[in-house]
């Protein structure tokens, strides 16, 4: 069903009014309205209303790793955390490098028919940093993929980097960068450098590692005049790079993801690979600059990085265990309780860091407009109010890898609505 | 961790001795203390005391060892107990096998303890969270090493006493090794002054704000510190391997130039000697010759290197008996074979 009346939601957190929705698209906004009684009813007061959220940064492990997450499975968790699009990120087995991997991502999405699920495609084939892969074939396909990153593996070769932005300024594609410099941090460095990491013995991964790959992509940018999305920005140092770049007016972009917004790099000395990420949580002073940047403009999206891992990945030593955690189902409360409750965003804000801009940065139509007539009833309904506490047994995902389990955030969703049909909604999907 | 086993005096012990940090000066002085006895019996004909009798106790290796494991090895057997070596390479660990997978399954036989060397930091802290038996960390990566530093800790005391008040510089690749993150903790403890000598790129990351936020000195200068112009003279010098490996990462140039710099050359000895002959060198091995330390300098009489080897054994004796032998059980003892000792 695609018709649907909500009631008495504060429009971004604003004034309280009715939307109705006629196949999928709003067709009124206002106050006392009505609708043949066959229309699904949704009563929302006291609810806010948002534009669906939009997750720019989304491992759903399928094909390939389909015990730790599928697209299905990474499909019910991102409605359940109000998501109604997620860019799929390339580091899949085999790795989302032709259009045939982009169209099957694509179409497993569709086939869970939940979220729009939008790949990524890779910079280079495999990944390896070296030849660049079909990224126009990728483009022209059904999937018409825009946002390109190697994930992890950073685009360290500078002339590579060049020529993969070169290539995507032709259609308006961007280069999503992990940006670490491999000579400074390499494959093993987990942990924030600096005494911590000293006193743990874990091999760091300093703040120069982010920030100097950032000032070059910067520089690239602008020499080719080409888009940069700088993925998951972590320290202070990388947030004044952004900065800067924005002032000179380079066309860059950047996210942050919940987990570096509130969780900190104490959590590690405890040596539990469940707070293992890459990059690595960092010190209360970087979590500051991150939501002051947040805040403020300069860090334009929050991206989960949500990356489910199977058990068994998780339970090697702390420097063999796998990088990664769940991010999709919290990220509204992560976000909420820190920004909003904080006194740092309003929820208008929030929805354009959740929602508007990384629809804009994605490309992706249809996703992140302002609630009115004429617009895909694409939404999410939240509770500013509630409060809940992690469950990780709970989740949706296939994988527990749970930084959350056991704390207690104030907000919640409440309903997710993909083209005007609840996807996800407290008392579980319809 | 939540203290259970408590030895025969008031002092708590802890369930598991993963880092230094897990024994207050209370108990380092006990394990210490009860060390002081069992390095009697390495002196007796028979070597065998009951205290341990039916305890299992698995040296888990996942690298290699010669000294510390066959230390333990001894330290169990000369107490009674069962002692099994596993090695990590060829075990199921490289198979594929996770970390929890492999200690749960040894775990599930029943054993008492687990000695684990992993080249992992952080590594025994795991395990511990996943056994019913006790962990002792035997070496974990470039984290801590606890044995060793209760042993160095020993051996300095039976030289010069009380190390309330006096000063040891550690020298070497501070940043990758473990013994001087136990020996930080344990020397400060006992009331010694710490300065560690290495170069910049040699020093653990953060070391400004630990060495400030824990009290102890630093210097790029050996020669200051011995020599006295950087605090106090030194009553111990502990010198830490070098790896040559370290050159291509670019931690330093070349062997010479490190030598120039921080090794314990001839002419370093004699004017140490010189200005104190009652100083102490340690070592904790294995040792590169002519690298870090001269043999001059390792075969000297102010040299401590088989003193330390030596104390290993008792060191650990002690450390099983504090964590795995009940309330009640005497110490020492008389050996197994009769009571003729």
């Amino acid at each position: 069903m695609s018709d649907l009346l909500i009631t008495g939601a504060r429009l971004l957190g604003g004034e309280a009014k009715d939307v109705l929705v006629r196949e999928g698209t709003i067709v009124e906004v206002g106050t006392g309205l009505d609708a043949p009684g066959d229309v699904e009813r949704l009563e929302a007061d006291g609810l806010a209303l948002l534009p669906g959220f939009v997750d720019l940064h989304t491992h759903l492990r399928e094909p390939g790793r389909e015990d730790a997450e599928t697209i299905a499975t990474g499909a019910a968790a991102a409605a359940a955390g109000g998501y109604t699009a997620v860019l799929a990120m390339a580091n899949t087995s085999p790795v989302t490098d032709t259009a045939e991997a982009a169209e099957r991502v694509l179409d497993l999405g569709h086939e869970a028919g939940l979220v729009d699920v939008q790949p990524i495609g890779a910079v280079t084939k495999g990944l390896a940093g070296e030849e660049l892969a079909e990224l126009v074939l990728m483009h022209r396909s059904r999937a018409r993929v825009r946002v390109f990153s190697d994930d992890g593996r950073c685009v360290s070769d500078a002339r590579v980097m060049r020529r993969a932005l070169e290539y995507v300024r032709a259609f308006g594609g961007v280069v999503s960068q992990h940006s670490q410099d491999p000579d400074l941090a390499g494959p093993s460095a987990c942990c924030h450098e600096g005494e911590l990491s000293g006193r743990l013995g874990l091999p760091g991964w300093p703040s120069v590692a982010e920030s100097s790959i950032i000032a070059r992509d910067a520089q690239l940018a602008r020499h080719t005049g080409s888009r940069v999305h700088v993925a998951h920005v972590t320290t202070a140092e990388g947030v004044e790079v952004v900065r800067w770049a924005k002032a000179q007016g380079i066309d860059l972009t950047a996210e942050v993801t919940p987990h570096h917004l509130l969780l900190t790099q104490d959590l590690l000395s405890g040596y539990d690979p469940t707070f293992k990420v890459n990059p690595p949580l960092r010190p209360s002073e970087d979590v500051e600059a991150l939501r002051a940047a947040l805040a403020d403009g300069t860090i334009d999206a929050v991206a989960t990085d949500h990356a489910p891992h199977a058990r068994h990945d998780k339970e090697h030593a702390f420097v063999d265990a796998a990088f990664g955690m769940l991010g999709l189902e919290t990220a509204f409360a992560v976000v909420h309780d820190t920004m909003v409750r904080g006194g740092r965003l309003d929820l208008a804000t929030l929805a354009d860091r959740m929602s508007t801009a990384p629809a804009r940065i994605a490309g992706l139509s249809g996703h992140g407009s302002a609630i009115e007539a004429g617009a895909p009833a694409t939404l999410v309904l939240v509770d500013t109010e509630a409060s809940q506490t992690v469950d990780a047994a709970a989740s949706k995902s296939l994988s527990r890898n749970n930084p959350w389990h056991g704390m207690s955030f104030t907000g919640a969703v409440h309903s997710t609505i993909l083209r005007g049909r609840v996807t996800a909604s407290l008392q579980g999907a319809s | 961790m939540s203290a259970t086993t408590s030895s025969t005096t008031q002092t708590r012990m802890p369930r598991h001795l993963l880092s230094m940090a897990d024994l207050d000066a209370g108990a380092i002085r006990t394990v210490l203390d009860t060390a002081a006895q069992m390095h009697d019996v390495q002196k007796r004909e028979v070597k065998k005391i009951p205290t341990l009798r039916g305890r299992t106790i698995i040296n888990l290796f996942f690298e290699d060892s010669t000294r510390t494991r066959s230390s333990f090895e001894i330290a169990g057997k000369w107490m009674s107990a069962d002692t099994i070596n596993i090695t990590g390479k060829g075990s199921a660990t490289s198979k594929g096998e996770s970390l929890r997978d492999t200690v749960r399954t040894i775990d599930a036989m029943g054993v008492d303890a687990f000695v684990i060397r992993h080249g992992a930091s952080g590594a025994c802290h795991q395990v511990a969270g996943w056994v019913d038996a006790h962990v002792i960390n035997a070496g974990d990566g470039t984290h801590e090493h606890p044995t060793q530093a209760l042993l160095d800790a020993y051996t300095m005391e039976r030289r010069l006493g009380s190390l309330e008040g006096r000063h040891v510089a550690i020298v070497g690749d501070l940043a990758h090794s473990r013994v001087v993150r136990s020996n930080l903790i344990s020397l400060q403890r006992l009331g010694a002054h710490v300065t560690l000598v290495a170069p910049p790129t040699l020093m653990p990351s953060g070391i400004g704000a630990w060495a400030e936020r824990d009290g102890f000195a630093l210097s790029h200068d050996l020669d200051g510190v011995l020599q006295g112009r950087e605090g106090k003279a030194v009553d111990a010098l502990m010198m830490l391997r070098v790896q040559k490996e370290r050159m291509s990462g670019g931690y330093f140039s070349t062997a010479r130039e490190y030598t120039v710099g921080y090794g314990l050359t001839r002419p370093r000895l004699a004017d140490l000697v010189e200005r104190n002959p009652e100083i102490v060198i340690c070592h904790p091995g294995p040792m590169n010759r002519g690298l870090e330390i001269s043999a001059d300098a390792a075969d000297a009489a102010q040299s401590l290197v088989l003193d330390q080897v030596s104390a290993g054994v008792a060191v650990r004796m002690s450390v099983l008996y504090h964590l795995l032998a009940g309330e009640d059980t005497p110490t020492v003892g008389t050996t197994t074979e009769g009571s003729a000792a």
